[in-house]
């Protein structure tokens, strides 16, 4: 299984888009590394900075993760980067789905909990544990510490505990 | 209780409920194309299961970028050419017979009403005009689906739309479809299934409810969907006379998945286009919609008329219809990709390219081109392009570019004019 825990990259933004993930230039790259470099290149973001995503395993984002074209690259250039988790508010169908098709995690958390999360923790280091077996997450940047519960459709744990769809698939199909 | 299309066409296609609400189908047809699909067929090779479910159901084309540009391009249709050699793949379309995927497709008669699709491209929601389930899917859900014939979904919810009133002139299916995703948002239907009725549905070819369904996604929908009648039979015709003795017994047939008058939706909306004008996008994002007229007189440096959304027969047609005797304007780079080569070759016959090349259009092949932003009329930053494609995102013809999302009628009246304008003072 992958790891879920790490550093916090808080994205403060609704519709952020597949092309803006990764560009589609960078389509015809024949290894998932190579995607590394371009993770977030384009995103129209006031303040981000590339470097912002250096050691970082987590997004926080607002509404509609993902959305547009369905490029599992995606998820490979985060992967690449790190990060396996990303927490929104709703993510677009495809994404999310390859997500956990990568044995990745896409989880959701309403509107509310993650206004609460940005006002408590973005523009600190924060960091968040996962555990999996719970269904929680831990916040904690300085002395702030914080437990949030979530939900995830038992197929998509799964899917995260198999590794992916691929090997789930083609043994029971 | 009553089912929908969809439901109908999930419980004839059931495979497995491995969970909740998560449905295993089975899969009629696996689409693929040269961006997508050799991610998958290299992980297949590296997990060494490089095989397919059943080579005539799977339909390949190299589209995207065609001819290719690069040396990485021209590895991308590499892996997709040989891949399909290696598995007896025949209906595998390369340079020369090659047209955008959601359009050649359908022209083959590879869709009929029932069937489930997928293809690793988001756009694959288009085929739902023939009342199929049709899905856009990342690399290993396509890895599955070419290797099992599965694919999971969620239970198929479906917002019904509605939709009533008469088109005025100038007014094409794109400005309904924009007009439908300004209303919903571009996160108003995801996930859900997008059930396009009524009488100005039922009024459309299947060029139109393509157009329509072919928008669906960016609304989000996991699908757009038309009920199939006598249009989608006539359409198919060709393909399925020798199934089916009188075109009256393959409507019945196809009728076995229309929805059950007591089929529960998610949400019914009715939306009147009475009075609808053509529409046009102005932000980065397909929701954000406004009439032509408040967009009046922005200044564009590049028309593109094509893509799976406009680039059909009818679309040309009307666009050669306002370009007819006209001259595009000095500053206005215009560029026209009929998506098929059958477009290709009937826009050639009824003069239509003549139209557009008097008028200073530059003709290109049929492929995606400019649309994705990686051949053929890539954007300098700064530019503004008016477009029949579907997506005005950031960045999507080339970075720092802007693109304004429009039908083919309206694109052609703002190459004339240089900057955003109707299409009707330019028709006879
Ligand atoms: S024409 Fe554009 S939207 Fe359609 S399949 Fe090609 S790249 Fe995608």
């Amino acid at each position: 299984m992958k790891k879920f825990s790490g550093k916090a990259l808080f994205l403060d933004r609704s519709d952020i888009n597949t092309d803006e993930i990764i560009p589609a230039k960078y389509l015809t790259e024949i290894s998932r590394k190579a995607l590394k470099p371009y993770l977030l290149e384009d995103i129209k973001l006031d303040g981000f900075d590339k470097k912002d995503v250096e050691g970082k395993s987590v997004i926080i984002t607002r509404a509609n993760f993902g959305c547009g074209s369905s490029r599992e690259h995606a998820p490979w250039a985060l992967e690449e980067n790190g990060i396996n988790l990303v927490i929104a508010e709703s993510f677009a169908r495809i994404f999310r789905q390859n997500m956990y098709n990568c044995g990745m995690m896409a989880v959701e958390l309403s509107a509310q909990a993650i206004e609460h999360l940005f006002n408590d923790f973005a523009g600190k280091e924060t960091f968040v544990e996962t555990d999996i077996e719970k269904n929680s997450f831990i916040f904690q940047a300085d002395e702030h510490k914080q437990e949030i519960p979530f939900e995830i459709f038992e197929f998509d744990s799964m899917l995260v505990e198999a590794g992916g769809w691929l090997e789930y698939a083609d043994l029971k199909y | 209780m009553g089912k929908t299309i969809a439901e109908k066409i999930f419980d004839s296609h059931f495979v497995d409920n491995p969970s909740g609400d998560i449905h295993v189908i089975r899969l009629d047809a696996v689409f693929c194309h040269e961006i997508t699909t050799p991610g998958a067929i290299n992980d297949l090779i590296d997990r060494g299961k490089d095989r397919v479910f059943d080579p005539t159901k799977i339909k390949a084309v190299i589209d995207h970028v065609t001819p290719a540009k690069d040396t990485k391009t021209a590895r991308q249709g590499k892996v997709l050419r040989e891949w399909a050699g290696r598995h007896n793949i025949q209906d595998f379309f390369d340079i020369g017979r090659n047209g955008v995927c959601h359009a050649i497709f359908p022209e083959k008669g590879f869709v009929r009403p029932g069937y489930t699709i997928i293809m690793g491209d988001s756009h694959t929601c288009t085929h739902g005009a023939f009342g199929a389930f049709a899905a856009g899917v990342g690399t290993t859900d396509l890895e599955v689906g070419i290797l099992k014939g599965v694919c999971a979904f969620h239970h198929p919810l479906t917002i019904k739309i509605n939709i009533t009133g008469n088109l005025r002139e100038g007014v094409y299916a794109k400005d309904v479809i924009l007009s439908i995703i300004g209303r919903l948002g571009v996160n108003g239907a995801t996930g859900k299934v997008v059930e396009f009725t009524g009488p100005v549905v039922n009024a459309m070819s299947m060029e139109a409810r393509m157009t329509c369904c072919n928008m669906a996604v960016e609304a989000g929908a996991t699908c757009g969907i038309c009920l199939p009648d006598m249009t989608t039979v006539e359409y198919l015709w060709e393909f399925i006379k020798g199934e089916y003795a009188t075109k009256k017994e393959a409507l019945e047939k196809f009728n076995g998945f229309s929805p059950d008058l007591d089929a529960v939706y998610e949400d019914v909306i009715d939306h009147d286009i009475t009075g609808l004008e053509p529409q046009v996008t102005f932000g980065y994002k397909p929701d954000q919609v406004k009439p032509v007229k408040e967009m009046e007189g922005i200044k564009v440096d590049q028309v593109y008329i094509g893509s799976c959304t406009n680039g059909r027969i009818e679309d040309l047609r009307v666009a050669a219809e306002v370009l007819n005797g006209e001259k595009i304007s000095d500053s206005v780079r215009g560029i026209v990709s009929p998506a098929t080569p059958k477009v290709f070759s009937e826009a050639m016959e009824e003069g239509i390219l003549k139209i557009f090349m008097d008028a200073g259009f530059c003709v290109t092949n049929p492929t995606c081109g400019a649309c994705l932003g990686m051949s053929n009329g890539v954007l300098a930053e700064g530019e503004v392009c008016a477009s029949t494609t579907n997506r005005n995102f950031n960045g999507r013809m080339g970075k720092g570019g802007m693109v304004h999302l429009m039908s083919p009628a309206t694109a052609a009246a703002t190459a004339i004019a240089g900057y955003i304008t109707n299409s009707n003072e330019f028709r006879e």
